[in-house]
């Protein structure tokens, strides 16, 4: 077997806020009626969370679950765990009109930390990120520049983004450049 | 700078957040039907100046799609609404009728 391998192999910036991709995340996408017993039992059974509200993130200690549309989740569990997962939900939902997908390796992941995190992702998405607009917990499907991807904030003030793993080059460097040191605007500050 | 409520998720979705589909509510006419009616559902489009009902697609976020009544003279947006509707919904009707008495767009009107 092959040994799997993230994008850009954690590749990292340090400028006004600190760029990292951070490696292999598993992903799953899990279609159906959000607010059916089976589906918010399924999520809880795989992730330990509840069903998330409308542009919301639930995360839990086995996962976590966010909020892509009115018929869509996206599952976040340990990339090692993503077979048993699907193949999981596949029993709990059978019969239920419902699709859940491996897509861990379609997409890569990066985190944006530091003080002028905010601005760094307000520069190139076009998102109100005011604090008291866009607080922890909170997810977002958007564009970044020209690539789409999704982003929610944790509890500790990092930001998580998702993309296409085809564009991770391309994210790596529109944040990279976002979060020069000499790119300062301070509106949030 | 076009702003649209997408009523699915609820973002204030900028223009380029989302893709315009073209106009709202057309009626197919498919096989069976006279080459005139083909034609005109095929080719023609309306292209007012005022009170317009559109489609779009929140096609960087939720990525579904849904109806918009704006007014293409001033880009007041009027509301937005579900696409699954063959009509534009009372409140909508209303809300354009408030800023626009006596508006007609094919055959709805205020």
């Amino acid at each position: 077997m092959s040994d799997a391998v993230s994008a850009l192999n954690g590749a990292e910036f340090n400028g006004l806020a600190k760029v990292v991709e951070t490696g292999l995340g598993g992903m799953i996408t899990l279609r159906g009626d959000l607010a059916s017993d089976r589906i918010k039992a399924a999520v809880k059974a795989a992730t330990g969370t509840e069903v998330p509200a409308t542009r919301r993130i639930a995360i839990g200690a086995a996962g976590a679950a966010a909020w892509m549309s009115p018929d869509e989740l996206l599952l976040m569990v340990e990339y090692d765990r993503v077979g048993a997962v699907v193949a999981k939900l596949g029993e709990d939902l059978a019969g239920a009109h419902h699709m859940a997908v491996n897509v861990s390796d379609a997409r890569a992941c990066f985190a944006v930390s530091g003080p002028a995190a905010r601005e760094v992702i307000a520069k190139v998405a076009p998102v109100d990120l005011a604090p008291g607009q866009f607080e922890a917990g909170d997810f977002r499907r958007t564009r970044f520049a020209q690539v789409a991807g999704a982003f929610w904030l944790d509890e500790a003030g990092v930001f998580h983004i998702v993309c296409f793993r085809s564009v991770a080059a391309y994210m790596f460097n529109l944040l990279s450049t976002a979060a020069h040191p000499h790119a300062k605007v301070g509106v949030y500050a | 700078m076009l702003i649209l409520e997408c009523p699915y998720c609820g973002v204030h979705a900028e223009e380029t957040e989302l893709q315009a589909g073209g106009e709202a509510h057309l009626k197919r006419f498919g096989p069976g039907s006279s080459d005139e009616a083909f034609h005109d559902y095929l080719f023609l489009r309306e292209n007012p100046r005022g009170v317009h009902l559109e489609r779009w697609r929140h096609v960087n976020g939720c990525g579904k799609w849904f109806h918009a009544a704006r007014c293409t003279q001033t880009l007041e947006v009027f509301g937005t609404y579900r696409a699954q509707t063959s009509a534009p919904p009372q409140d909508i009707r209303d809300k354009i009728t408030a800023k626009r008495p006596g508006w007609t767009w094919r055959e709805f009107e205020g």
